[in-house]
């Protein structure tokens, strides 16, 4: 398991300020979501590409993030030309193709393609610790930002704890199959590793009891914001406005 | 010099037997050992002593004062660190530095010398270089020596150690038993391991059916252990 493939580089993206990605991705992501016509998404997407080239990403791990993303796309492909009613593209046998319908598809599809480029340009490109504390430092509640950084701790002792007891009961013969047998374990496996999540908990808190935490979550260090990564704010900020103007441009007579 | 007593204590589980009879303990002056079977409640002890578990009757007492509201508990907490038996409950923060720099933050420092204090302890068990690492990456030696780190830098008065060379291989433990050894603060470690509680203990009790016995003589015993490295003798110091 793991949940930070394209954290670890040094390129622009990965040495850029975690507090500045997030917000510059948050923005861009807003703006993109917003648009209603074509043009304004491919020129997101265009930006989006510029950004995942600057954080020099192992281009294999990228397509197959993609490619997964795409799989849910090509379920409104599949569903929305036939349902969505408007003008006709054309004809297939019984099936009826609308016009706003594919726009819609297509609309669908390069907004999300272009904001899980940015997204994996600006924040997968930091460990998940590291966006907790940025998180922490943009002031978002820090319950929140607990509950993150603590997932993220134990999300592994669980799975290996969980893994712990599969193997136990593999080594000891047990085959799953469709009976009643296998259900009946995977039920013990969940349920153990449940009690065992809870009791972990219980000791975690303990421990920080121990030492003196009063609920309250303190942060380490804040890094000093540098030259360039004010650049980088800027320079999303920027290119979403050209976004908007774009999307303000094209829905006088877009295509949908 | 803080002085921790145990005072009458009796104690079962919910649903177990008798785990402690009237029992008491003085500890803050030297450096005790236990030992005692898998489940006669050496952990338990330990969870009485630091106020995580509340026994059935009896006082623990704090140089002279009855520990008994919650400001009481949080300055004992304060000056008696505590190592679990499972590095893994202990190590709660993403990064090592943090995790360290924990408690410190809690005591009211700010973050500059809750880092030094953080960077300093763990120099001085030999982990330099680790500030970066993710805790959930290191082998189980290496939280081992990271929590303890995390205890040693709220610089408590008394230690207690719940089975601290589980997971250590010879090397690490040897280094364990000098740090130890340097530290000069009074502490009761729980193991099973005879050669490494007589190298680092005065006296040794063995927790048996809710009683503790002193058993000074015990490392004197010859102990069984599997000589992996039996081409070569080594010395036991008892
Ligand atoms: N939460 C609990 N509820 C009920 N019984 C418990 C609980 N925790 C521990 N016990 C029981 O209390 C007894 C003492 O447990 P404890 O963990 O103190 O033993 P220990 O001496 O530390 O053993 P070990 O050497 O294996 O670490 C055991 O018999 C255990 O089954
Ligand atoms: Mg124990």
């Amino acid at each position: 398991m793991n949940l930070e493939c394209f954290s670890s580089g040094s390129s622009l993206m990965h040495r850029a300020d975690v507090r500045c990605k997030i917000i510059s991705a948050f923005f861009f992501s807003l703006v993109v979501a917003l648009c209603h016509t074509l043009f304004a998404p491919v020129f997101a997407l265009l930006i989006a590409s510029v950004l995942l080239f600057l954080a020099h990403l192992p281009y294999m791990k990228v397509l197959k993030r993609l490619l997964m993303v795409n799989v849910f796309s090509l379920l409104f492909w599949l569903t929305l030309p036939f349902t969505v009613p408007g003008p006709l593209f054309m004809e297939l046998g019984p099936l009826v193709i609308s016009r706003p319908g594919l726009a819609l598809a297509a609309l669908i599809t390069l907004k999300t393609n272009a904001i899980v480029l940015v997204v994996l340009a600006l924040i997968a490109t930091s460990g998940v610790a590291k966006i907790g504390h940025g998180l922490a430092a943009l002031k978002l509640p820090s319950r929140f930002c607990m509950l993150l950084l603590f997932t993220y701790r134990y999300i592994f002792v669980l799975h290996q704890e969980y893994q712990r007891l599969r193997r136990a009961a593999l080594l000891r013969g047990f085959r799953p199959a469709t009976t009643m047998h296998t259900y009946q374990t995977y039920g013990n496996l969940l349920g153990m590793t449940l009690v065992k999540s809870w009791q972990r908990g219980v000791r975690v808190q303990q421990a920080m009891l121990l030492r003196g935490f009063q609920g309250r979550f303190y942060v380490l260090e804040g890094r000093r914001l540098a030259a360039s990564d004010l650049a980088l704010v800027a320079l999303v900020f920027l290119s979403a406005c050209g976004v908007v103007f774009m999307e303000r441009l094209s829905s006088g007579g877009g295509w949908s | 010099m803080t002085t921790v007593l145990l005072d009458d204590i009796s104690f079962s589980h919910p649903d177990g037997g008798q785990l402690f009879h009237h029992l008491h303990l003085a500890i803050g002056s030297e450096r005790v050992g236990f030992i005692g079977p898998n489940g006669s409640g050496k952990t338990t002890l330990f969870h009485i002593i630091m106020g995580l578990i509340k026994p059935d009757c009896g006082r623990v007492v704090m140089d002279d004062k009855v520990v008994a509201d919650s400001k009481a508990w949080r300055q004992l907490r304060r000056q008696i660190g505590f190592l679990f038996q499972d590095a893994d409950d202990q190590l709660f923060s993403p990064t090592v530095l943090e995790d360290v720099a924990f408690g410190p933050l809690n005591m009211g420092c700010d973050g500059p010398t809750a880092k030094s204090k953080a960077i300093a302890t763990l120099n001085s068990l030999g982990l330099a270089d680790f500030d970066n690492r993710i805790t959930h990456k290191l082998s189980g030696g290496e939280k081992k020596l990271v929590a303890l780190a995390t205890i040693l830098v709220m610089e408590p008065d008394i230690l207690l150690l719940d089975e601290p060379t589980n997971n250590l291989d010879p090397a690490t433990r040897e280094r364990l038993v000098a740090i130890l050894a340097k530290l000069n603060l009074p502490m009761v470690i729980i193991s099973h391991d005879f050669d490494f509680l007589a190298k680092t203990t005065d006296v040794i009790y063995s927790l048996e059916h809710g009683h503790l016995h002193k058993s000074e003589s015990i490392h004197l015993h010859t102990h069984p252990h599997a000589h992996v490295y039996g081409d070569h003798p080594h010395d036991h110091g008892g």
